[in-house]
């Protein structure tokens, strides 16, 4: 079966080719089906490769490809293990019903065939990244998928913020890479060789727990990873992010891509364990970005926003996981999370395909009657993330919490913080839920909100049943998942699960925090009229407490000036005035008369051979010859 | 068969063959020139094909001599190190010619000068003499001084001379650096002189005449490069100059710099190069981020380029002066690559300028909506230049920063920042001439590009796509030549290449004689191997 392996990857990239050059002959709908059809292609065949996994009688296998980069020993391999596999099934099976949901979603679009060879170039970029069996084949994936978040950003590129927003994208990930980049060097440095099985093989060997060359490398990860799953201080770039059509936005901006800076700690989780102060600094980062983005999300008015702040916000949260070396734990939220969030974010096109654009959610309301799937399955999605059992996002979460209160001593207060989080989600969503479906209608005149139509609403409903289904994956009377796992965290300490006693203190206190949390932004948002929310809090978190307007002045508008004045002044100035004195000079000794304007080629050839006998003599005396 | 030597003379037959059309035929000449860098073409790809792997010896051996006494004659081989050279230098003339539709006066002449200018650059990366490599070296000025000088935009004057005057500069110290060379070389064979490059690679120098004879020909190089604080002809020189000009300084011109580096300093002052390395490569490093962040504030989008090159081309010095095997394979295949992505970048903003006769970024805006292939085009160009994966331009930059790492880890650290400018600079370029509202109404009129046009830019296309993702028949072609300078530097001083990867596998160290081309044994008389022939024969 591994042998069809690089099919996940071909497929799409041939629909993606196929949707570039012919799309147009294609037309809609199409080239929608074909890139509908690869990505579900890459599915089955991935489903069947990790039977083996599920069933627990398969090993992790290295597929070789061919060679890539000989002088550095870089082949292009698949590292097809479990943890893989759950990304390749998250990423193919998210990915199709995203491409279902868009053949409706973009209906009518001119560059309809466009969209669809991006999001088919975009699955293949991950898949290369998740099945990558070393770290430069990932960082290919890594960049790849970076391109992809570009070109689908800007899809709509004639409006100026998109195509601004597409571009803050690469560049801040950029950024990230460039940690990234360093890791790969010292790792090459270190190991001779990127190879996954090689290092993390070696590394305990030649390393001990706290070695400094360790916890150079994964910091330095860590910062690409910052860039890719958007964490402090690196995540500018996902809020603008949300030009982009909205599929891209569940697929991309929240069920996948992002999640790609955890997948690679999770991945190099060997690493980290011998570097506890790397673990320590992720942590950290992880809680501080959740709280900050979810402090944000309050505020936000846009529907788009505040579940991409969210994202940023659930993001801290798999990263904090992961920084405690709760790696199952984390993966599994991010599992969870991208089914509930590519749910909301699909609710929210439904929502905002509905009132012809309108994405403001005071301008909304009452939509429960006139779209009651997107209401039901939007409900799946809002209980799941703010965590009431049984929904996913309630085992999940807990999880993670739960390992980090574990770990004990100064962990307590990223735990405490986490609760906090968790109180600030539920309020938000609530807020955003019934902002959208509750209350009096608020939309404009003339907007005749509808369902979707079934292209649409399929996806919806298949979200909503894993949303509401898919925690039983791992609760911690069953740990299915974690055993699923195991094999690729072979080597790695396991933290301790709960006792049945535990969970039920530890789940029932988030559950309780998840239900104030709810009651009060339920209370709040349901008055009539609604509350204005102009304080200075209100304005100031719903600008992102202006932290762009703070990198403009400190970074881009200084750089800018220096590089303005190193071309205007330095090289037009200094570097050419040396040189034009040097002409000068030497025409001067040369002639004395020619104007600089007539035969200056000639008193230069003059000069030329002056100096050059000069030198030649020089060089004939040091050399001896004399 | 003498295949170098063809490289020389079909280009010059060509220039010959064009400059004879008669006047009432001129719509001959743009069809002719283009025929006449077919057969280069050809011989490149013979050349290509019949190149034998896994040994670092020069092949494709002709030898030639002229005058005796003063040692110097016809030599010219080529290796791992001059083989992708020859190769783009084939491949981007005939694009350049059928880019230049767009000359209206002068063609003749014009097109002329393009082949000579052909047959000088492909003489400097085949020549081992160094008298003709010299020659060579000087010829090409030529042809490109008269290409921008008449044929170029305002300021071309200004910019013309500049690019002479930075130059020739140069070239004074490499002149002297080689007779000196030379006389030295002959003095320790029993000569007057010597300008035969394998003598002068077994010619055993003081440290300090290493250092000056180092300095002397690396200035000259280093303005060719150009590294900094030498580059500001260049960014003149590319925006003044006409398209065909711009691809092939771009292209192939600059190439000479770091080939000379590599061929001739690496090669014949080892000492010279394992003290002066750090310093090299500290200044390949500030052009790199210099040059990008300079780009980026760039008004004219020629001159963005412009500096881009000279930041892309940091990398490649650096990677020379890593002296890692893994540096050094990057360097050359991102001299490779770098012709391919700036070539082409050059060649779609003369398309567009022909269009619109501005290269002003603010004069544009909203060009995708009007020319979507040609938005297509750029944008991969622009990612191919910034180094994406998948692309060219990443395994070179990614090679050697890795590479540079080994030895020089702070200077790879800080090059590593050159990768988020050239996103900056690309992407924001992209961005304000192709995204957006259309910027004016002429735009509203303008054509997407024609079929003459993509045929042009597909070559690159593939290439840059192709050898991105499979660059491994490029980099094995290179590799044992690298290999073998770097064997004899540990060989010849204290310095120990750091070994990893694939590298390091034992290989013939000695620069033998030239082995003539295998499979074809005409090549007669004076490809014996003897350092001398008996007869000075006339060329």
């Amino acid at each position: 079966m591994t042998d069809w392996l690089w099919l996940l990857v071909a497929l799409p990239l041939l629909g993606a080719l196929v949707n570039l050059f012919f799309g147009r002959r294609l037309g809609e709908p199409a080239s929608g089906w074909l890139a509908l059809i690869v990505v579900v292609a890459s599915f089955l065949i991935g489903a069947a490769a990790s039977v083996g996994f599920f069933t627990g009688d398969e090993l992790p296998e290295t597929v070789y490809l061919f060679e890539w980069i000989p002088i550095l020993g870089v082949d292009a391999a698949i590292l097809w293990d479990p943890l893989s596999a759950l990304l390749t099934l998250i990423v193919t099976g998210v990915g199709s019903l995203i491409h279902l949901f868009s053949i409706g979603y973009m209906h009518g679009d001119e560059r309809f065939p466009r969209y669809f060879s991006f999001l088919n170039l975009f699955i293949a970029s991950m898949l290369i990244l998740v099945l990558a069996a070393n770290y430069a084949v990932m960082f290919v994936g890594w960049e790849l998928v970076g391109l992809s978040s570009y070109l689908l950003i800007s899809f709509w590129f004639t409006k100026p913020a998109a195509a601004a927003a597409g571009k803050k994208a690469f560049i801040v990930n950029r950024i990230g890479d460039w940690g990234f980049l360093i890791a790969l060097m010292i790792i090459f440095a270190t190991f001779g060789t990127f190879d996954f099985e090689t290092i993390f093989a070696e590394a305990p060997l030649m390393f001990g727990v706290g070695s400094g060359t360790i916890t150079a490398i994964t910091l330095l990860l860590f910062v690409g990873a910052a860039g890719k799953s958007a964490q402090i201080p690196l995540y500018v770039w996902l809020p603008d992010a949300m030009e982009g059509p909205t599929p891209v936005s569940a697929l991309i901006h929240a069920a996948t891509m992002v999640t790609a800076g955890v997948f690679m700690i999770a991945r190099s989780a060997v690493l980290y364990e011998l570097a506890p102060a790397s673990g320590v600094v992720v942590a950290v980062v992880g809680t501080a970005t959740a709280l900050l983005a979810a402090v944000i999300a309050v505020a936000q008015t846009d529907i788009k926003r505040v579940l991409a702040y969210s994202t940023i916000s659930q993001l801290g949260y798999m990263v904090l996981a992961v920084g405690a070396g709760a790696y199952s734990a984390g993966m599994f939220h991010l599992t969870t999370h991208a089914i509930f969030k590519a749910l909301l974010f699909l609710g929210a096109g439904s929502v905002i395909h509905a009132l012809a654009g309108e994405q403001n959610m005071f301008k909304m309301g009452g939509l429960r009657k006139p779209m009651p799937i997107t209401w039901i399955t939007m409900a799946a999605g809002w209980l799941a993330i703010v965590g009431i059992v049984p929904f996913a996002g309630f085992w999940s979460k807990d999880e993670i919490l739960f390992a980090v209160f574990n770990r004990g001593d100064g962990w307590l207060i990223l735990w405490l913080l986490g609760l906090v989080v968790a109180l600030l989600t539920a309020f938000y969503m609530t807020r955003l839920f019934v902002l959208t479906f509750v209350g009096k209608p608020r939309w404009d005149d003339g907007v005749e909100p509808h369902e979707s139509p079934p292209s649409m609403t399929i996806p919806l409903i298949v979200l909503a049943v894993l949303a509401l289904g898919l925690g039983a994956w791992n609760t911690p009377f069953r740990l299915s998942f974690e055993h699923f796992l195991e094999p690729s965290f072979e080597g790695v300490p396991h933290p301790e699960g709960a006792s049945t006693s535990e969970f039920v203190i530890f789940a029932g206190l988030v559950l309780v925090i998840a239900i104030i949390g709810l009651a009060a932004a339920w209370w709040r948002y349901t008055r009539d009229p609604l509350p204005a929310e102009d304080g200075s809090f209100w304005r100031n978190a719903l600008a992102g407490f202006h932290v762009d307007d703070f990198y403009g002045r400190t970074i881009v508008a200084p750089g800018k000036a220096i590089a303005t004045w190193s071309s205007e002044v330095f090289d037009r100035k200094v570097i050419d005035g040396v040189a034009e004195g040097t002409a000068r000079g030497i025409r001067d000794a040369g002639s004395g008369t020619s104007a600089l304007q007539t035969g200056q080629v000639r008193w230069y050839a003059a000069g030329m051979a002056i100096a050059g006998i000069l030198v030649i003599v020089f060089f004939l005396f040091i050399g001896g010859a004399f | 068969m003498p295949v170098l030597a063809l490289l020389v003379i079909l280009p010059l037959v060509g220039a010959l063959a064009v400059a004879l059309i008669p006047a009432r035929r001129s719509e001959l000449i743009y069809p002719v020139a283009i025929i006449a860098t077919i057969p280069q073409l050809v011989v490149a790809g013979y050349i290509l094909v019949e190149f034998e792997l896994g040994t670092p010896a020069l092949q494709f051996g002709e030898e030639h001599v002229l005058i005796e006494s003063l040692g110097i004659g016809w030599i010219a081989a080529i290796d791992g190190i001059s083989l992708f050279m020859v190769a783009i230098t084939a491949l981007l003339f005939p694009l350049a010619v059928a880019a230049s539709r767009s000359v209206t006066e002068r063609v003749k002449t014009f097109m002329v000068l393009l082949l000579v200018l052909q047959a000088g650059v492909f003489g400097v990366f085949i020549a081992l003499d160094l008298l003709f490599f010299f020659a060579f070296f000087e010829i090409v000025l030529v042809p490109m001084y008269l290409l921008i000088r008449l044929w170029g935009s305002e300021n071309r004057a200004y910019a013309a001379l500049k690019f002479v005057l930075f130059t020739a500069f140069g070239s004074a110290f490499l002149l002297a650096a080689i007779i000196a060379l030379a006389v030295l070389t002959g003095d320790q064979f029993g000569l007057i002189s010597s300008f035969d490059f394998r003598l002068m690679v077994a010619t055993e120098l003081t440290a300090t005449a290493q250092l000056w004879l180092f300095l002397g020909f690396a200035i000259a190089f280093a303005i060719k490069v150009p590294i900094f604080p030498f580059h500001t002809w260049l960014p003149d020189a590319h925006t003044e100059a006409p398209t065909a000009g711009s691809v092939i300084l771009a292209g192939v011109l600059l190439k000479m710099g770091t080939y000379g580096l590599i061929r001739f300093n690496l090669t014949l002052f080892p000492d010279a190069t394992v003290d002066l390395a750090f310093w090299m490569a500290l200044f390949g490093v500030i052009g790199i981020v210099y040059g990008g962040a300079v780009a980026i504030v760039q008004p004219d989008i020629k001159r963005l380029v412009a500096y881009s090159s000279v930041s892309h081309m940091g990398f490649a010095v650096l990677g020379i002066f890593a002296l890692t095997s893994q540096g050094l394979q990057g360097s050359i295949f991102l001299s490779y690559s770098h012709a391919l992505t700036t070539g082409m970048l050059f060649l779609l903003v003369g398309m567009i300028y022909d269009r619109t006769h501005t290269r002003a970024i603010a004069d544009y805006g909203g060009l995708a909506s009007i020319m979507p292939l040609f938005a297509g085009a750029f944008l991969f160009a622009a990612f191919a230049s910034a180094g994406l994966p998948g692309l060219s331009g990443f395994i070179g930059e990614f090679t050697v920063l890795v590479g540079s790492y080994l030895t020089l880890p702070v200077l790879a650290i800080i090059a590593g920042f050159g990768v988020i400018l050239a996103a900056i600079y690309l992407l924001w370029a992209y961005e304000r001439v192709f995204t957006g509202p259309v910027g004016n109404d002429k735009l509203e009129t303008l054509k997407d590009i024609g079929v003459r046009e993509v045929l042009i830019l597909v070559p690159l296309v593939v290439l840059i796509l192709v050898t991105g993702v499979y660059p491994k028949p490029i980099l094995e072609r290179i590799e044992p030549s690298v290999e073998a300078i770097l064997m004899r530097i540990e060989a010849v001083t204290d310095y120990d290449v750091p070994e990893f990867g694939t590298a390091g596998e034992q290989v013939d160290v000695e620069y033998g004689p030239i082995e003539p081309g295998e499979k074809h044994d005409d090549s007669s008389e004076g490809s014996q191997g003897e350092q001398h022939g008996d007869e000075g024969e006339e060329g």
